[in-house]
């Protein structure tokens, strides 16, 4: 019985031991981040996600995009993340306070999305570029997400947020493809990842 | 034998002559619960090959059924994930553990009813799983996808083999604790505890940012490296002894091999996150973990390969120990390279890219699939009383996973660096180098032009030239389903009693003295 009384030991304190160092120490030390005020704008840095963000987000889940995109601008040695124009700075464990559950991301087959919200404004760039990669990134191999889009006959006039489509990819004549809510949340998610904002170190 | 220390020597509780019944009598006992788990795994295996490779096919096909939102890439990848790791992986463990405790306690299978139930439960969550993943419920943390439901079923399918294994243990005929028993006992424990963990501070009351990060990969690693690697040389500390017939060479070796690994491997999980946004001490602890692996790395590499010493000319004969021998060498390049990979200057580079996939599938496959269908060999025909029936699809089964995993790795690998290093040092991409200096100067043109600047291949690029090594990636898919249908046909001739019936073990390649003499199971090697 020796034995196995102390296997159990070295097994359950080799384990605890890394679980206090991993799991327990960084969540003491990153608990109480908490946003920094700008006082100049009287905006919050990072600011709190509102309902349609949310949404985009579990878009953003459902559709696994993590997969493919990480979230994080890095340091480090080559600094590349920097030089490619990802980000204005690297990200810091501030940014991410409101992420539940947190998107870092660990793949590359895209670009970082950090910042996707500043280095691409334009709402109807995203909504092309959602409906088809090619037509805005033609060689892309981002799968087209046409399903979160609606064909429908033109009633009257072309609805305000109809897709400016060509070519190729225009509907037929008489139809108009137009955002869902959940292309419309999805897109809001995405113009919303923005690290641009400055961090004064020292206050946390 | 008298290379390594002798074991501590204990009084055999049952006596020696009585072994032969007693073994065909645990092997009977097994039979259902044990083919329980394999079957499912089987299945598992089948589907998740198929969401594997079509999850590769959309990789550089991003047409292929694009518009059928179930089957978008982002929902196939974790599918193929969960199911490869908790439809075939965890099954396939689990009736290779069941096994073995029996066989190393010396006991009948106690309770087999609840064993074939927690076998029932397990695919249950895993049904549920998969299908709340292609309808879009997945909770977005990468290895643990599954929604809680499906969750709380694997872990109660886990905790019930944990329970029976514990008490397999307490009714034990035998008192040495046999190192297969130590490993399996480890993961049993560290498991459940890492599960429940992740399950508390990342679904049920999460904790903030980052540090859910650190948590997620402090889980995604150890569920590696604390569940399916100790279950992987549990078996291979078995099987390797008992068809060789030799000991394991040094008992002492096998002591260091498990207490290193409980005492460096915990720390290993954050190297996922070199350079990000987490406090820079947790990632270099994590550096440190990973180098320090190379111990009980060593410590087992130099055992195996010392048991084997002498006996590698069965490798033509055995498929369980060509299997398993492959395993283990795997075992070796795997954890050599992840220690590597965790330094920052290899890390960085090739973080974010499909050097990293490679990395994974050489791990889980090539080591971890590799040594269960080693063991599959072994134990299934003890189960059913029966010989594999055809040594024509067990060699189809071998070379379609071997060389399918062996290119596979290699072509993520490759193309895994060149799409790191574009991403980062390259001043321009390879295929531009190669256009303009042909082949050789291209490539050294391309490979010495870091120096102008970091980051300067435009990112179009750097996708356009990953689209070859893709699309090799999915021919090297279709060899691993090529070989997973071989032995998917073999279980089910095996268990159905198809074939011709056969006296001797069905070997690779006709018949040797020295082989069949050492195949009578009987190999005193193993400590059972």
């Amino acid at each position: 019985m020796n034995t196995s009384i102390r296997i159990f030991a070295g097994v359950f304190f080799t384990f605890a031991i890394a679980w206090v160092g991993l799991v327990l120490i960084p969540h003491l030390q990153l608990k109480d981040l908490q946003s920094q005020r700008d006082e100049a704008l009287g905006t919050l840095n990072p600011a709190p996600y509102t309902g349609i963000e949310i949404d985009g987000r579990s878009v953003y889940i459902d559709l696994g995009c993590t997969y493919c995109h990480s979230q994080q601008v890095r340091g480090g040695f080559y600094n590349a993340d920097l030089e490619r124009g990802w980000g204005t700075r690297r990200s810091h464990p501030l940014d991410y306070i409101y992420d539940e559950p947190q998107q870092l991301g660990t793949m590359r087959t895209g670009p970082d999305l950090a910042n996707i919200g500043a280095r691409q404004p334009s709402e109807e760039w995203h909504h092309l570029h959602l409906y088809d990669p090619q037509t805005t990134s033609p060689g892309s191999i981002m799968p087209p997400h046409r399903f979160l889009y609606e064909k429908r006959r033109i009633s009257g006039q072309k609805a305000d947020d109809a897709l400016p489509l060509e070519g190729e990819f225009a509907p037929e004549s008489g139809y108009e493809v137009v955002p869902t809510y959940e292309a419309k949340a999805l897109v809001a998610y995405l113009k919303r990842l923005d690290q641009t904002y400055e961090i004064e170190e020292g206050q946390e | 034998m008298s290379a390594g220390v002798a074991q501590p020597s204990h009084k055999p509780l049952i006596a020696p002559e009585q072994m032969p019944v007693l073994r065909a009598e645990i092997d009977r006992s097994c039979a259902v619960p044990c083919l329980s788990w394999f079957a499912s795994s089987m299945f598992w295996l089948i589907v998740g090959t198929l969401l594997g490779l079509l999850a590769s096919l959309k990789l550089h096909s991003p047409e292929l059924l694009g518009d059928i939102r179930w089957l978008t890439f982002g929902r196939v990848r974790p599918a193929h994930l969960n199911v490869v790791a908790f439809g075939w992986g965890c099954p396939a463990a689990f009736g290779v553990l069941l096994w073995l405790q029996c066989r190393l306690c010396r006991v009948r299978m106690i309770w087999p009813g609840v064993m074939v139930a927690a076998c029932v439960i397990w695919n249950l969550g895993i049904l549920i799983g998969t299908i709340a993943l292609f309808a879009g419920k997945s909770l977005g943390i990468e290895w643990l996808e599954f929604p809680t439901y499906a969750a709380f079923l694997l872990f109660l399918g886990f905790a019930l083999v944990a329970v029976w294994a514990m008490m397999t243990f307490a009714q034990r005929n035998q008192e040495h604790v046999y190192v297969s028993q130590w490993y399996m006992f480890a993961g049993l424990f560290w498991f459940p505890w890492l599960y429940v963990t992740v399950q508390l501070l990342l679904i049920l009351m999460p904790v903030k940012g980052v540090t859910q990060a650190a948590i997620t990969w402090w889980f995604g690693h150890n569920a590696l490296g604390l569940w399916f690697s100790p279950i992987g040389l549990a078996a291979g500390y078995y099987l390797i002894p008992k068809v060789t017939g030799r000991p394991i060479y040094s008992y002492y070796l096998s002591l260091l091999g498990f207490w290193t690994l409980a005492l460096f491997y915990n720390w290993a999980g954050i190297h996922h996150l070199i350079a990000g946004p987490l406090p820079a001490w947790l990632v270099t602890v994590s550096i440190v973990g990973s180098m320090m692996m190379l111990i009980p790395v060593a410590a087992v590499a130099i055992n195996h390969h010392m048991t084997m010493r002498g006996n590698f000319k069965l490798l033509r004969y055995s498929p369980t120990l060509r299997f398993i021998v492959f395993g283990a060498m795997a075992y070796t390049l795997t954890s050599v390279q992840g220690s590597f990979m965790a330094l920052r200057a290899y890390n960085e580079p090739t973080h974010f890219t499909h050097h990293t996939v490679g990395h994974a599938h050489l791990g889980l496959y090539a080591f971890f699939t590799m040594t269960m269908f080693g063991a599959m060999y072994y134990i299934v025909p003890r189960l059913t009383g029966r010989e594999w029936a055809s040594s024509k699809l067990m060699r189809i089964h071998w070379w379609g996973t071997s060389i399918g995993i062996s290119l596979m790795f290699l072509v993520l690998t490759i193309g895994g660096f060149i799409q790191g290093f574009e991403m980062n040092q390259a001043s321009e991409s390879l295929g531009s180098a190669v256009d303009k200096h042909g082949l050789f100067g291209g490539i050294s043109e391309w490979f010495g032009g870091f120096k102008a600047r970091n980051g300067a291949v435009p990112f179009m690029d750097i996708v356009r030239g990953q689209i070859p090594w893709l699309v090799l990636r999915s021919i090297t898919g279709v060899l691993l389903f090529v070989g997973h249908v071989a032995f998917f046909i073999l279980m089910v001739m095996n268990v159905h009693a198809w074939g011709k019936t056969r006296l001797g073990p069905t070997l690779f390649t006709g018949r040797d003295r020295t082989y069949s003499r050492l195949m009578t199971d009987d190999g005193e090697g193993a400590e059972a």
